[in-house]
């Protein structure tokens, strides 16, 4: 990507990140920590990657994103805004009563949301099963999916990496937010995952490890997805939860929680230095 | 009776599969390696390329077909009832329900027909499990006739909807060229005055035999076959408890939350009618040959025409 197409997306990753702690200081609930870490995947699966058109988000041929791990739907959420599938403003209504933008991904209720999610383990497998059936219609679009580390402790996780080596799946693309962290804390402490990437590949899986806070890792790392043939394909990434509120930065106490009005304006001070730091490259 | 014939409803999905296969290519099946037994297998070697294997992964299974739903196929996604609507309860309830995609759950080996096995594969839980599913259609049909209409109109309906079939062989009762099937209409098998006989899967034809005998005993038994539990036909069931006074329901599942509860549910809260419950009381199933155990466990006309005369009496 050229200079200009990386300042691009590190200002709209700011938004992004912005949109989230409107939206969850607004909800005074829900998941910052996990939507902060993958605010960069998110930016560039929606700015760059997905082949998608927010006119219409019902198209037939349009890739998917099946957010697995559903809590980080404010992170989805702000990306979705930002690239036009409804008005930005519709952020500060997340968990509202009436809102379309409820605590979980609602496929029925959001434009631009392909699946409903929210009970972890579950949307790989519906992905998975939108890649399927992509190869039976001979649809030439490609399901994505993001999952988080905690969440990979589900056991039908590794029955949905089954399902995808089983069928050659090589239009499925599993993303996985390795930021460390789950609600009871350390994810080695809690329920060792570890190794990730190994356990991956003996399930299969072409894998990318990357860090997914670089623009240039994730483009390298897409780029080898979609020209990876037979097998189907996954991106290990390192990430820092909370990622750019210094204070929830590494902290599990941020997994789901929202700020207050002061923690609120501390974090949108950091967020609009960023900004400006990044339109002023 | 000797020249009736039998044939297992599970064995009518996969030929219904079969058949609705050759007219829709949208029509895909999935099945958690038991497709020998579900016999989705029939579908698979007319149709191999569209019937997936899940391997021995319930959960996973069922999340993919509604992934696949989504895309604008048809998964019908199959096993025994036990692991479909009990192991993979949540995921129907979530990525099925909750959006509310069109995939049809095809679950066979209900209740404790299922025989041998035992206890750990008589699922006779499911109805209550689905019921309690927003917007889910829950059926089960008396025998193939009705089984095959099913699978049909499962097909044509658009929305998640769960089919219960059964393993042991049912006698064949209706007349495919009169019969016509709709979801969530009840089917009045025989008319009577003192008392109505409402029943799905195979007590259907217990009670229709139970009628039989209650006429030499002098009383006249409504028969209503009940194939969809939900929504449950409601005018059907009203219309029988004010012309009767007089309800029993008969199902090849708990009496805890299934046809029996709807009908009171329905009964006690719109027209107050005494009723009493034929189905498993609340225990677990054994190891015996399904005959045997349907007998042992009440689930037969013998059983239906003592409660009858007992009900009758008071």
């Amino acid at each position: 990507m050229t200079a200009n197409e990386k300042k691009q997306l590190m200002v709209n990753a700011c938004k992004v990140r912005m949109g989230i702690i409107e939206g969850v200081h607004a909800a005074k609930s829900g998941h910052p920590g996990g939507s902060l870490s993958a605010a960069d995947l998110f930016t560039y699966l929606y700015c760059k990657e997905l082949n998608i058109d927010p006119t219409n988000p019902k198209w037939e041929e349009r890739d998917r994103f099946v957010l697995s791990k559903g809590h980080t739907a404010p992170g989805l959420y702000a990306a979705l805004a930002l690239r036009g599938f409804f008005p930005q403003e519709d952020l500060l209504t997340l968990r509202h009563i009436g809102s379309h933008l409820q605590g979980h991904p609602n496929m029925n209720l959001t434009p631009g949301v392909d699946m409903s999610t929210g009970s972890l383990g579950q949307g790989i497998s519906a992905a998975a099963g939108m890649a399927l059936a992509a190869k039976y219609q001979g649809k030439s679009c490609r399901v994505y999916t993001l999952l988080g580390d905690g969440e990979i402790q589900e056991g039908q996780v590794w029955e949905a990496m089954m399902f995808a080596h089983h069928y050659k799946l090589d239009n499925f693309c599993a993303i996985i937010d390795n930021n460390g962290l789950q609600i009871d804390g350390d994810v080695a402490k809690v329920m060792n995952p570890y190794p990730i990437a190994e356990k991956l590949r003996a399930f299969g899986f072409a894998v990318a490890e990357i860090d997914g806070n670089d623009f240039d890792q994730l483009e390298a790392a897409f780029t080898l997805a979609r020209g990876t043939k037979g097998v189907p394909f996954a991106i290990v990434m390192k990430t820092v939860k909370g990622k750019g509120v210094s204070y929830m930065e590494n902290n599990a106490g941020w997994h789901g929680k929202a700020p207050n009005d002061e923690e609120y304006e501390t974090a949108m001070k950091e967020l609009r230095a960023q900004l400006a730091e990044v339109e002023a490259m | 009776m000797a020249d009736v014939k039998k044939i297992a409803t599970r064995e009518s999905y996969g030929n219904a599969l079969k058949e609705l296969g050759a007219e829709h290519e949208d029509l895909i099946v999935f099945d958690a390696d038991l497709a020998g037994a579900t016999k989705t297998s029939i579908f698979q070697k007319a149709f191999p390329q569209r019937h997936f294997d899940c391997g021995i992964a319930e959960c996973d299974m069922v999340a993919a077909a509604a992934g696949a739903s989504t895309m604008g196929l048809v998964p019908f996604a199959s096993s025994f009832a036990m692991f479909a609507a009990g192991r993979a309860f949540e995921q129907i309830r979530n990525s099925i329900g909750y959006p509310h995609l069109n995939v049809k759950i095809g679950a066979t080996h209900g209740g404790i027909s299922v025989g041998e096995d035992g206890a750990s594969h008589q699922c006779c839980e499911d109805f209550a499990l689905m019921r309690s599913i927003p917007g889910m259609v829950v059926m089960s049909p008396a025998d193939d006739v009705e089984a095959r209409a099913m699978v049909k109109a499962a097909y044509e309906y658009v929305g998640p909807a769960y089919m219960r079939f059964g393993r042991a062989a049912v006698p064949v009762f209706h007349d495919e060229a009169n019969y016509h099937f709709e979801i969530g209409k009840g089917e009045l098998l025989a008319d009577g005055t003192d008392v109505a006989i409402i029943a799905n899967g195979l007590m259907v034809n217990e009670a229709l035999e139970a009628a039989k005998a209650l006429k030499d005993d002098g009383i006249s038994a409504r028969v209503i076959n009940m194939a969809t539990i939900k929504p449950l036909d409601k005018e059907l069931v009203l219309k029988a408890a004010r012309e009767c006074g007089k309800v029993i329901t008969c199902e090849e599942h708990s009496v805890i939350g299934g046809l029996g509860e709807a009908v009171c549910a329905l009964l006690s809260e719109e027209l107050p009618t005494p009723v009493r419950r034929i189905g498993v009381n609340d225990e677990f199933g054994h190891s015996g040959p399904a005959a045997a155990l349907l007998k042992q466990f009440g689930l037969s006309a013998e059983h239906i025409v003592e409660v009858a005369k007992d009900f009758c009496k008071k």
